[in-house]
Protein backbone atom coordinates (compact mmCIF):
# COMPACT_ATOMS: atom_id res chain seq x y z
CA UNK A 1 0.00 0.00 0.00
CA UNK A 2 2.85 2.33 1.03
CA UNK A 3 4.86 1.81 -2.08
CA UNK A 4 5.27 4.99 -4.61
CA UNK A 5 5.69 3.48 -7.87
CA UNK A 6 8.11 5.45 -9.86
CA UNK A 7 5.18 6.70 -12.13
CA UNK A 8 3.17 8.25 -8.97
CA UNK A 9 6.68 9.89 -7.78
CA UNK A 10 6.87 11.41 -11.63
CA UNK A 11 3.54 12.95 -10.90
CA UNK A 12 4.49 14.31 -7.38
CA UNK A 13 8.00 15.75 -8.08
CA UNK A 14 5.95 17.26 -11.17
CA UNK A 15 3.53 18.69 -8.91
CA UNK A 16 5.82 20.31 -6.88
CA UNK A 17 7.86 21.67 -9.18
CA UNK A 18 4.85 22.93 -11.44
CA UNK A 19 3.58 24.36 -7.99
CA UNK A 20 7.03 25.90 -6.77
CA UNK A 21 7.18 27.50 -9.99
CA UNK A 22 3.66 28.76 -10.33
CA UNK A 23 4.03 30.27 -7.09
CA UNK A 24 7.23 32.05 -7.07
CA UNK A 25 6.39 33.52 -10.27
CA UNK A 26 3.21 34.64 -9.41
CA UNK A 27 4.10 36.58 -6.08
CA UNK A 28 5.69 39.52 -7.68
CA UNK A 29 2.67 40.24 -9.55
CA UNK A 30 0.57 39.41 -6.84
CA UNK A 31 2.18 41.67 -4.21
CA UNK A 32 2.28 44.86 -6.76
CA UNK A 33 -1.24 44.07 -7.89
CA UNK A 34 -2.57 43.62 -3.88
CA UNK A 35 -0.68 47.35 -3.17
CA UNK A 36 -2.67 48.24 -6.31
CA UNK A 37 -5.73 47.43 -5.14
CA UNK A 38 -5.26 48.10 -1.39
CA UNK A 39 -3.70 51.56 -1.83
CA UNK A 40 -4.18 53.05 -5.17
CA UNK A 41 -7.96 54.68 -6.41
CA UNK A 42 -7.52 54.53 -10.29
CA UNK A 43 -10.40 54.00 -12.93
CA UNK A 44 -11.44 50.83 -13.66
CA UNK A 45 -10.15 49.54 -10.14
CA UNK A 46 -13.63 47.19 -9.70
CA UNK A 47 -12.96 45.60 -13.11
CA UNK A 48 -9.48 44.94 -12.52
CA UNK A 49 -10.97 43.70 -8.93
CA UNK A 50 -13.57 41.44 -10.71
CA UNK A 51 -11.07 39.84 -13.75
CA UNK A 52 -8.51 39.29 -10.66
CA UNK A 53 -11.29 36.58 -9.28
CA UNK A 54 -12.13 35.19 -12.74
CA UNK A 55 -10.28 32.56 -12.43
CA UNK A 56 -12.09 31.37 -9.36
CA UNK A 57 -15.91 31.44 -10.58
CA UNK A 58 -14.70 30.05 -14.19
CA UNK A 59 -15.15 26.89 -15.06
CA UNK A 60 -11.72 25.81 -14.67
CA UNK A 61 -12.27 23.67 -17.97
CA UNK A 62 -13.29 27.66 -19.74
CA UNK A 63 -9.93 28.93 -17.96
CA UNK A 64 -7.73 26.10 -19.05
CA UNK A 65 -9.75 26.64 -23.19
CA UNK A 66 -8.63 30.37 -22.82
CA UNK A 67 -5.53 29.54 -22.08
CA UNK A 68 -5.20 27.35 -24.53
CA UNK A 69 -6.47 29.87 -27.42
CA UNK A 70 -4.36 32.20 -26.39
CA UNK A 71 -0.83 30.68 -25.04
CA UNK A 72 -1.22 27.88 -27.82
CA UNK A 73 1.15 27.60 -30.45
CA UNK A 74 -1.34 29.39 -32.63
CA UNK A 75 -2.42 31.95 -29.85
CA UNK A 76 -1.92 35.43 -30.45
CA UNK A 77 0.36 35.30 -27.32
CA UNK A 78 1.46 32.02 -27.16
CA UNK A 79 3.08 32.00 -30.89
CA UNK A 80 4.43 35.47 -30.37
CA UNK A 81 6.61 33.89 -27.27
CA UNK A 82 7.33 30.49 -29.10
CA UNK A 83 8.48 32.55 -32.46
CA UNK A 84 10.36 35.72 -30.27
CA UNK A 85 11.62 34.09 -26.77
CA UNK A 86 11.68 30.45 -28.14
CA UNK A 87 8.97 30.05 -24.69
CA UNK A 88 6.28 27.20 -25.14
CA UNK A 89 3.42 26.63 -22.47
CA UNK A 90 1.60 24.07 -25.09
CA UNK A 91 1.56 20.66 -23.40
CA UNK A 92 4.61 21.30 -21.60
CA UNK A 93 5.04 21.40 -18.02
CA UNK A 94 5.49 25.64 -18.00
CA UNK A 95 2.06 25.58 -19.79
CA UNK A 96 0.98 23.86 -16.35
CA UNK A 97 2.57 26.20 -14.42
CA UNK A 98 1.15 28.49 -16.08
CA UNK A 99 -2.67 27.68 -15.85
CA UNK A 100 -1.35 26.40 -11.82
CA UNK A 101 -0.39 30.42 -11.91
CA UNK A 102 -3.11 31.96 -13.25
CA UNK A 103 -5.97 29.65 -11.00
CA UNK A 104 -4.43 30.13 -7.93
CA UNK A 105 -3.68 33.66 -8.45
CA UNK A 106 -6.57 35.13 -6.78
CA UNK A 107 -6.05 32.71 -3.43
CA UNK A 108 -2.36 34.36 -3.41
CA UNK A 109 -3.33 38.07 -3.95
CA UNK A 110 -6.48 38.10 -0.88
CA UNK A 111 -4.22 37.52 1.85
CA UNK A 112 -1.49 39.90 0.58
CA UNK A 113 -4.09 42.79 -0.15
CA UNK A 114 -5.91 42.15 3.28
CA UNK A 115 -2.50 42.60 5.16
CA UNK A 116 -1.58 45.56 3.09
CA UNK A 117 -4.65 46.91 3.88
CA UNK A 118 -4.49 46.21 7.66
CA UNK A 119 -1.03 48.19 8.00
CA UNK A 120 -1.46 51.62 9.58
CA UNK A 121 -1.23 54.30 7.01
CA UNK A 122 -0.12 56.73 9.98
CA UNK A 123 2.94 54.86 9.48
CA UNK A 124 3.43 54.94 6.08
CA UNK A 125 3.38 58.46 6.55
CA UNK A 126 5.78 58.70 9.99
CA UNK A 127 8.52 57.12 7.14
CA UNK A 128 7.37 59.83 4.48
CA UNK A 129 8.31 62.47 7.10
CA UNK A 130 11.48 60.76 8.20
CA UNK A 131 12.66 61.11 4.62
CA UNK A 132 11.66 57.49 2.43
CA UNK A 133 10.79 57.76 -1.14
CA UNK A 134 7.50 56.45 -1.84
CA UNK A 135 9.33 53.17 -2.55
CA UNK A 136 11.73 52.77 0.38
CA UNK A 137 8.11 52.99 2.02
CA UNK A 138 6.77 50.26 0.89
CA UNK A 139 10.43 48.09 1.09
CA UNK A 140 10.80 49.19 4.78
CA UNK A 141 7.83 49.14 6.14
CA UNK A 142 4.78 48.34 4.47
CA UNK A 143 6.41 45.10 2.69
CA UNK A 144 7.75 44.06 6.29
CA UNK A 145 4.56 44.51 7.81
CA UNK A 146 2.82 42.28 5.43
CA UNK A 147 5.07 39.97 5.23
CA UNK A 148 3.23 37.18 7.10
CA UNK A 149 0.15 37.75 4.66
CA UNK A 150 2.10 37.46 1.84
CA UNK A 151 3.54 34.09 3.29
CA UNK A 152 0.46 33.05 4.11
CA UNK A 153 -0.85 33.97 0.26
CA UNK A 154 1.75 32.24 -1.07
CA UNK A 155 1.39 28.71 0.84
CA UNK A 156 -2.77 29.11 -0.31
CA UNK A 157 -1.61 29.55 -3.81
CA UNK A 158 0.92 26.68 -3.48
CA UNK A 159 -1.91 24.05 -1.97
CA UNK A 160 -4.07 25.86 -4.88
CA UNK A 161 -2.08 25.17 -7.68
CA UNK A 162 -0.45 21.97 -6.46
CA UNK A 163 -4.37 20.56 -6.68
CA UNK A 164 -5.34 22.13 -9.76
CA UNK A 165 -7.20 19.83 -12.32
CA UNK A 166 -9.37 21.66 -14.87
CA UNK A 167 -7.44 24.22 -16.47
CA UNK A 168 -4.73 22.61 -16.30
CA UNK A 169 -5.41 19.18 -18.13
CA UNK A 170 -7.70 21.54 -20.62
CA UNK A 171 -4.45 23.70 -21.64
CA UNK A 172 -1.50 21.11 -21.43
CA UNK A 173 -3.33 17.65 -21.14
CA UNK A 174 -2.40 14.87 -19.29
CA UNK A 175 1.20 13.71 -20.50
CA UNK A 176 3.24 11.67 -18.22
CA UNK A 177 6.82 13.04 -16.80
CA UNK A 178 5.47 16.13 -19.01
CA UNK A 179 2.09 17.47 -18.06
CA UNK A 180 1.18 14.71 -15.62
CA UNK A 181 0.39 16.17 -12.23
CA UNK A 182 -1.22 14.49 -9.07
CA UNK A 183 -4.41 15.44 -9.76
CA UNK A 184 -4.20 14.24 -13.36
CA UNK A 185 -2.60 11.08 -12.65
CA UNK A 186 -5.27 10.11 -10.31
CA UNK A 187 -7.82 10.74 -12.79
CA UNK A 188 -5.89 8.74 -15.56
CA UNK A 189 -5.66 5.89 -12.52
CA UNK A 190 -9.08 5.53 -11.59
CA UNK A 191 -10.08 5.12 -14.19
CA UNK A 192 -7.93 2.18 -14.74
CA UNK A 193 -8.48 -1.01 -13.93
CA UNK A 194 -6.51 -2.16 -10.25
CA UNK A 195 -5.51 1.64 -9.98
CA UNK A 196 -7.04 1.79 -7.11
CA UNK A 197 -4.45 1.41 -4.59
CA UNK A 198 -2.21 3.89 -6.49
CA UNK A 199 -5.02 6.44 -6.70
CA UNK A 200 -5.78 6.11 -2.82
CA UNK A 201 -1.71 6.74 -2.03
CA UNK A 202 -1.81 9.78 -4.19
CA UNK A 203 -4.94 11.06 -2.64
CA UNK A 204 -3.78 10.64 0.68
CA UNK A 205 -0.33 12.36 -0.50
CA UNK A 206 -2.77 15.64 -1.39
CA UNK A 207 -4.59 15.74 1.56
CA UNK A 208 -1.18 16.09 3.40
CA UNK A 209 -0.30 18.67 1.04
CA UNK A 210 -3.32 20.49 1.34
CA UNK A 211 -3.78 20.54 5.25
CA UNK A 212 -0.45 21.19 5.36
CA UNK A 213 -0.23 24.49 3.63
CA UNK A 214 -3.50 25.00 5.66
CA UNK A 215 -1.88 24.86 8.64
CA UNK A 216 1.20 26.84 7.72
CA UNK A 217 -0.88 29.64 6.54
CA UNK A 218 -2.46 29.73 9.94
CA UNK A 219 0.60 30.27 11.53
CA UNK A 220 1.81 32.80 9.30
CA UNK A 221 -1.57 34.32 9.93
CA UNK A 222 -0.93 34.46 14.04
CA UNK A 223 3.14 35.97 13.32
CA UNK A 224 1.11 38.45 11.04
CA UNK A 225 -0.79 39.99 14.42
CA UNK A 226 1.71 39.32 16.72
CA UNK A 227 3.99 41.40 14.71
CA UNK A 228 1.63 44.45 13.99
CA UNK A 229 1.52 44.56 18.12
CA UNK A 230 5.33 44.87 18.02
CA UNK A 231 5.77 42.26 20.13
CA UNK B 1 13.11 80.66 8.92
CA UNK B 2 9.49 79.48 8.13
CA UNK B 3 7.02 81.59 6.00
CA UNK B 4 3.50 80.21 5.78
CA UNK B 5 0.80 81.91 3.60
CA UNK B 6 -1.87 79.40 2.61
CA UNK B 7 -5.61 78.59 2.12
CA UNK B 8 -7.04 75.20 2.24
CA UNK B 9 -10.28 73.56 1.83
CA UNK B 10 -10.96 70.61 3.82
CA UNK B 11 -14.76 70.45 3.31
CA UNK B 12 -17.12 72.34 5.56
CA UNK B 13 -13.98 73.89 6.77
CA UNK B 14 -11.46 76.76 5.45
CA UNK B 15 -7.79 77.31 6.53
CA UNK B 16 -6.16 80.05 6.07
CA UNK B 17 -3.17 81.01 7.49
CA UNK B 18 0.03 83.64 6.89
CA UNK B 19 2.68 84.08 9.77
CA UNK B 20 6.55 84.22 9.58
CA UNK B 21 8.07 82.71 12.80
CA UNK B 22 11.78 83.65 13.21
CA UNK B 23 12.00 82.27 16.79
CA UNK B 24 13.32 78.70 18.21
CA UNK B 25 10.03 77.40 19.20
CA UNK B 26 7.12 78.50 17.43
CA UNK B 27 3.70 77.76 19.21
CA UNK B 28 0.81 76.77 17.27
CA UNK B 29 -1.80 77.31 20.45
CA UNK B 30 -6.07 76.52 19.56
CA UNK B 31 -8.55 74.89 20.87
CA UNK B 32 -9.13 71.14 18.96
CA UNK B 33 -10.69 71.79 15.40
CA UNK B 34 -9.22 75.31 15.26
CA UNK B 35 -7.04 73.63 12.07
CA UNK B 36 -3.41 73.57 13.91
CA UNK B 37 -3.06 69.88 12.55
CA UNK B 38 -4.31 70.33 9.52
CA UNK B 39 -1.62 73.49 9.33
CA UNK B 40 1.26 71.62 10.52
CA UNK B 41 0.13 68.85 8.10
CA UNK B 42 0.71 71.22 5.16
CA UNK B 43 3.98 72.52 6.73
CA UNK B 44 4.92 68.66 6.36
CA UNK B 45 3.68 68.19 2.96
CA UNK B 46 1.40 65.80 3.89
CA UNK B 47 -2.01 67.80 2.72
CA UNK B 48 -1.02 70.52 0.00
CA UNK B 49 -2.61 73.58 -0.20
CA UNK B 50 -5.05 75.06 -2.46
CA UNK B 51 -2.97 78.30 -2.75
CA UNK B 52 -0.24 80.37 -1.09
CA UNK B 53 3.80 79.42 -0.31
CA UNK B 54 5.59 77.83 2.60
CA UNK B 55 9.31 79.00 3.22
CA UNK B 56 11.48 76.27 5.57
CA UNK B 57 14.89 78.08 6.05
CA UNK B 58 15.08 79.85 2.88
CA UNK B 59 13.50 77.01 0.16
CA UNK B 60 10.22 77.28 -0.94
CA UNK B 61 8.79 73.80 -0.30
CA UNK B 62 5.04 74.97 -1.41
CA UNK B 63 4.63 77.97 -3.89
CA UNK B 64 1.01 77.02 -5.75
CA UNK B 65 1.12 80.08 -8.20
CA UNK B 66 4.67 78.18 -9.34
CA UNK B 67 4.05 74.69 -9.18
CA UNK B 68 5.83 74.10 -6.93
CA UNK B 69 5.40 71.43 -4.47
CA UNK B 70 8.14 69.13 -2.44
CA UNK B 71 6.80 65.97 -1.32
CA UNK B 72 7.13 65.49 2.32
CA UNK B 73 10.11 62.99 2.19
CA UNK B 74 12.55 65.61 0.79
CA UNK B 75 11.38 68.60 2.87
CA UNK B 76 14.28 67.68 6.31
CA UNK B 77 11.59 68.29 8.43
CA UNK B 78 11.03 66.03 11.19
CA UNK B 79 7.76 64.78 12.74
CA UNK B 80 6.73 63.83 16.14
CA UNK B 81 3.23 63.31 16.14
CA UNK B 82 0.89 62.22 19.36
CA UNK B 83 0.60 58.56 18.45
CA UNK B 84 4.09 58.00 18.25
CA UNK B 85 4.29 56.08 15.25
CA UNK B 86 7.57 54.20 16.22
CA UNK B 87 7.78 51.01 13.48
CA UNK B 88 6.35 47.94 15.15
CA UNK B 89 8.95 45.42 13.24
CA UNK B 90 12.19 47.39 14.40
CA UNK B 91 13.98 47.34 17.33
CA UNK B 92 14.43 50.76 19.27
CA UNK B 93 18.17 51.43 17.76
CA UNK B 94 16.88 50.64 14.69
CA UNK B 95 13.83 53.08 14.44
CA UNK B 96 16.29 55.53 15.70
CA UNK B 97 18.50 55.06 12.42
CA UNK B 98 15.31 54.85 10.37
CA UNK B 99 15.74 58.52 9.44
CA UNK B 100 19.68 58.51 8.66
CA UNK B 101 19.49 55.32 6.36
CA UNK B 102 16.66 57.12 4.10
CA UNK B 103 18.19 60.12 3.61
CA UNK B 104 21.73 58.67 3.14
CA UNK B 105 23.60 60.32 5.91
CA UNK B 106 26.70 58.90 7.07
CA UNK B 107 26.68 57.16 10.28
CA UNK B 108 27.18 60.10 13.24
CA UNK B 109 27.93 57.89 16.36
CA UNK B 110 28.72 61.63 18.14
CA UNK B 111 25.61 62.71 16.92
CA UNK B 112 23.93 59.31 18.53
CA UNK B 113 25.42 59.68 21.97
CA UNK B 114 23.86 63.32 21.84
CA UNK B 115 20.63 62.27 21.27
CA UNK B 116 20.51 59.21 23.46
CA UNK B 117 21.77 60.80 26.30
CA UNK B 118 20.31 63.94 25.93
CA UNK B 119 16.22 61.60 25.61
CA UNK B 120 17.72 58.85 28.23
CA UNK B 121 17.07 56.36 25.92
CA UNK B 122 20.25 54.61 26.38
CA UNK B 123 18.39 51.50 28.25
CA UNK B 124 15.55 51.04 25.40
CA UNK B 125 17.97 50.50 22.24
CA UNK B 126 17.58 46.49 22.25
CA UNK B 127 13.65 46.82 22.73
CA UNK B 128 10.92 46.71 20.73
CA UNK B 129 8.22 49.71 20.73
CA UNK B 130 5.52 47.15 21.75
CA UNK B 131 7.60 46.93 25.44
CA UNK B 132 7.83 50.26 25.97
CA UNK B 133 5.78 53.17 28.19
CA UNK B 134 3.81 55.47 26.43
CA UNK B 135 6.22 58.15 27.74
CA UNK B 136 9.12 56.23 26.65
CA UNK B 137 7.69 55.70 23.22
CA UNK B 138 7.58 59.51 22.75
CA UNK B 139 10.71 60.08 24.00
CA UNK B 140 12.23 57.55 21.28
CA UNK B 141 10.04 59.30 18.40
CA UNK B 142 11.37 62.59 19.56
CA UNK B 143 15.00 60.87 19.17
CA UNK B 144 14.44 59.19 15.37
CA UNK B 145 12.88 62.32 14.75
CA UNK B 146 16.36 64.41 15.84
CA UNK B 147 18.75 61.88 14.13
CA UNK B 148 17.33 62.27 10.62
CA UNK B 149 18.98 65.73 11.29
CA UNK B 150 15.76 67.81 10.45
CA UNK B 151 16.55 71.91 9.39
CA UNK B 152 12.80 71.87 10.83
CA UNK B 153 11.41 69.97 13.87
CA UNK B 154 7.48 69.78 14.16
CA UNK B 155 5.72 68.14 17.14
CA UNK B 156 1.93 68.01 17.19
CA UNK B 157 0.86 67.78 20.85
CA UNK B 158 3.42 65.58 21.36
CA UNK B 159 2.40 65.57 25.11
CA UNK B 160 -1.88 64.70 24.04
CA UNK B 161 -1.59 61.01 25.00
CA UNK B 162 0.04 61.08 27.72
CA UNK B 163 -1.22 61.43 31.29
CA UNK B 164 -0.19 64.10 33.53
CA UNK B 165 2.79 62.94 35.38
CA UNK B 166 3.57 61.53 32.19
CA UNK B 167 3.90 64.77 30.50
CA UNK B 168 5.79 66.22 33.32
CA UNK B 169 7.90 63.42 32.63
CA UNK B 170 8.29 64.82 29.50
CA UNK B 171 8.77 68.37 29.26
CA UNK B 172 12.09 69.23 30.85
CA UNK B 173 13.43 66.44 27.93
CA UNK B 174 11.80 68.90 25.37
CA UNK B 175 12.94 72.22 26.95
CA UNK B 176 16.52 70.81 27.05
CA UNK B 177 15.39 69.95 23.37
CA UNK B 178 14.82 73.44 22.27
CA UNK B 179 18.09 74.91 24.42
CA UNK B 180 20.70 72.47 23.54
CA UNK B 181 19.53 70.78 19.92
CA UNK B 182 19.74 73.71 17.80
CA UNK B 183 16.72 72.56 15.56
CA UNK B 184 13.86 75.49 15.18
CA UNK B 185 10.49 73.66 16.15
CA UNK B 186 6.97 73.84 15.45
CA UNK B 187 4.60 73.19 18.91
CA UNK B 188 1.17 72.15 18.42
CA UNK B 189 -0.94 72.44 21.45
CA UNK B 190 -4.31 73.44 23.05
CA UNK B 191 -2.36 74.10 26.22
CA UNK B 192 -1.22 77.43 27.53
CA UNK B 193 0.75 75.94 30.12
CA UNK B 194 2.84 73.95 27.80
CA UNK B 195 3.09 77.00 25.62
CA UNK B 196 4.67 79.14 27.94
CA UNK B 197 7.08 76.45 29.16
CA UNK B 198 8.27 76.22 25.59
CA UNK B 199 7.50 78.47 23.11
CA UNK B 200 9.14 81.23 22.00
CA UNK B 201 6.88 82.28 19.80
CA UNK B 202 2.59 82.32 19.68
CA UNK B 203 0.69 81.75 16.65
CA UNK B 204 -2.95 81.78 17.82
CA UNK B 205 -5.67 79.82 15.60
CA UNK B 206 -9.12 79.98 15.76
CA UNK B 207 -11.81 78.13 13.40
CA UNK B 208 -8.96 78.15 10.92
CA UNK B 209 -7.95 81.85 10.89
CA UNK B 210 -4.68 83.20 12.68
CA UNK B 211 -6.02 85.52 14.98
CA UNK B 212 -3.31 86.69 16.98
CA UNK B 213 0.81 86.56 16.32
CA UNK B 214 3.41 87.59 19.14
CA UNK B 215 5.25 86.57 22.05
CA UNK B 216 4.34 83.99 24.73
CA UNK B 217 2.59 87.43 26.40
CA UNK B 218 -0.54 86.54 23.84
CA UNK B 219 -1.57 83.61 25.72
CA UNK B 220 -2.50 85.47 28.04
CA UNK B 221 -5.69 87.47 26.47
CA UNK B 222 -7.42 84.30 26.18
CA UNK B 223 -8.55 82.20 23.13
Amino acid sequence: MFEISPTEWTAILLSLRVAVIATLVATPFGVALAWLLARRDFWGKSLLDAAVHLPLVLPPVVTGYLLLLTFGKRGLVGGWLADHLGIVFAFRWTGAALACGVMSFPLLVRPIRLSIEAVDRRLEQAAETLGAAPWRVFATVTLPLALPGVLAGMVLGFAKAIGEFGATITFVSNIPGETQTISSAIYSLIQTPDGDTAAARLVIISIVLAVGALVAAEVFARRATARLHGQ
Amino acid sequence: MLRVDITKQLGEFSLAASFTSEGRVTGLFGASGSGKTSLINTVAGLVRPDRGTIVIDGETVDDTAAGIHVPTYRRRIGYVFQDARLFPHLDIRQNLDYGRRMNGLTEDPAQHKRVVDLLDIGTLLDRRPGKLSGGERQRVALGRALLSKPRLLLLDEPLGALDESRKLEILPYLVRLRDEAGVPMVYVSHDAAELRQLATQIVMLRRGQVTAFGGVKVLTGGA
